[in-house]
């Protein structure tokens, strides 16, 4: 019973180090989508560009993994800029399907993208970290060191958004659209900054992905709906929503799995989402409160 | 400071200003005054280039208006205190006067200037940590002005600033304008309380299916038959 009761403890561990992640790579999204009222599907697949970036700038240019990792934010961070100025503001007034339309064909163009770039072999960093072990737990080295960062980047963000002027612009432009210019503020502006910390966000997931999963080009799918339900189960658009949402989906994959099998956490994570959306449609947090 | 000549401004094939000219000196308080509808809140909206002007000339201190894009209007000094104020309902009341402050020449004296705002609304000290949305109306107004006086402005534009207030804070409301003007703002004011306009501010223009009808010193409009009969009921 005694040795039972550790084992489950690391479960829950793991699953609020799981929290952490999925808290920073729901974030992003829901950033965008608070602040544009676009849903970005493609979401995971820059996540994914940000994994292949650090790859490609490590294993094949020969960068420092830290260099690699701060370029491939980068990157992504310019990719959410450019993604808001070449396909989403042509159809910032279009109707919300057509938007969905666009976002998701960005999707399989940057899944075609990588597998050009990079084919569909799974590709991988080649750094070996020994887990650690606490009494008779053990966590991963990668777990514990994206746990850490992924809270970091939350605080940050957290500070940036109430913090600096931009930042309490990008909180006000999502509560009145129209005046932000009697403030001097030039939406269009605020609106690329929000696409460019949202890509940032991105890469900052892929570079933490990266040093626990192989990669290849179609990786995304395996947390991109993830990342959208708790978006969705946070209430979509509600940042703080979203991180009590992270850390709920996490505890069921992760004990859920203990208890059964692996696979069996997602399929329970799933029904409890099901259930939720049957009682508050709208999300946890839903209904606009930030 | 702002000169209008022969502004024509509307929305889609609706047209709801004619040929409006007007003048704010430097120093000066003018109103706009004129019934529901007349185009008072277009005309702010034309200043401040949240519409655009289909023919016209605008000039603020001798340079013109009409290319300005909207968000860079307050830059030449121009503050736009909107129709319903317009507060962001969930950021505190010290965050909404944050974006007032939002260029960066602003941004240099916010703290002077949180001090001063505060110094003419105490109470806005009071809750400034609130959300501003859960202000009464006429904090909500102290707020929108606050917000507005934060980028320093020498053109203040205030759009109804007594509506939808109880009579006894549209008192203090126009008490309050009535410092503003004192603390040596310009003012460019547009409001259907006529009665109550015209005891504080200077000069009138009435404004009227969007064209200026007449115009002339507060006194002189409220001597006049046709606003008497019109709108004094008297």
């Amino acid at each position: 019973m005694e040795i039972f009761d550790v084992f489950l403890l690391e479960a829950v561990l793991n699953g609020i180090l799981l929290g952490g992640l999925l808290a920073l790579l729901s974030l992003g999204l829901n950033l965008i989508f608070g602040v544009i009222d676009v849903v970005w599907i493609c979401y995971a697949e820059m996540i994914m560009i940000g994994m292949y970036a650090v790859y490609a700038l490590h294993v094949q240019q020969h960068w420092p993994l830290l260099a690699a990792m701060a370029g491939g934010i980068a990157i992504v961070a310019l990719l959410g800029a450019l993604m808001h100025q070449l396909v989403i503001r042509p159809v910032l007034a279009a109707e919300p399907i057509n938007q969905l339309l666009v976002t998701g064909g960005m999707l399989f163009f940057l899944q075609a993208a990588a597998t050009l770039a990079f084919g569909i072999e799974f590709k991988n960093l080649g750094v070996k970290m020994t887990p650690i072990a606490i009494g008779e737990m053990s966590f991963s080295a990668p777990r514990l060191i994206a746990f850490a960062v992924a809270v970091a980047g939350v605080a940050a963000t957290y500070l940036f958004l109430t913090r600096t002027y931009v930042g309490t612009a990008i909180r006000a432009i999502s509560q009145d659209r129209q005046i932000m210019p009697l403030m001097g503020v030039n939406p269009g502006r605020i609106f690329t900054i929000t696409s460019a910390l949202g890509g940032a966000l991105a890469g900052l997931g892929g570079c933490l992905l990266v040093l626990q999963y192989d990669i290849h080009p179609a990786i995304g799918l395996s947390f991109g709906p993830i990342t959208f339900l708790i978006c969705v189960l946070g209430g979509l658009g509600n940042m703080l929503g979203g991180l009590i949402a992270a850390f709920i989906f996490a505890q069921f994959i992760s004990v859920g799995g203990f208890f059964f099998h692996i696979e069996w956490g997602y399929v329970i994570a799933f029904v409890f989402f099901i259930a939720v959306m049957f009682w508050r449609p709208q999300g946890l947090l839903g209904g606009k409160t930030r | 400071m702002l000169s209008l000549r022969n502004v024509s401004a509307g929305y889609g094939s609706f047209q709801a200003l004619f040929g409006v000219s007007l003048e704010v000196r430097a120093g000066e308080s003018v109103a706009v005054i004129g019934p529901n509808g007349a185009g008072k809140t277009t005309l702010l909206r034309v200043i401040s280039k949240l519409i655009d002007a289909s023919s016209g000339e605008m000039t603020m201190e001798g340079v013109r208006l009409n290319t300005v894009p909207a968000h860079e209007v307050i830059a030449r000094g121009i503050a736009h205190v909107p129709e319903n104020r317009r507060l962001f309902p969930r950021l505190s009341v010290e965050e909404n006067l944050r974006m007032g402050a939002f260029l960066p020449a602003a941004r240099a004296r916010f703290a002077e200037r949180l001090r001063f705002v505060y110094s003419l609304f105490p109470r806005m000290e009071e809750r400034r940590a609130q959300p501003a949305g859960t202000l009464s109306g006429g904090e909500q107004q102290m707020c929108a002005i606050g917000r507005a006086l934060m980028s320093g402005p020498k053109l203040l534009l205030l759009d109804e600033p007594s509506a939808g207030l109880a009579p006894v804070v549209v008192q203090s409301i126009f008490a309050l304008v009535k410092r503003i003007c004192a603390e040596g703002y310009t003012v460019l004011i547009v409001e259907q309380n006529i009665r109550q306009v015209l005891k504080v501010v200077d000069r009138a223009y009435l404004l009227e299916t969007g064209r200026i009808k007449s115009s002339g010193s507060s006194a002189e409009l409220l001597g006049s038959d046709e606003i008497r009969r019109a709108y004094l009921g008297i």
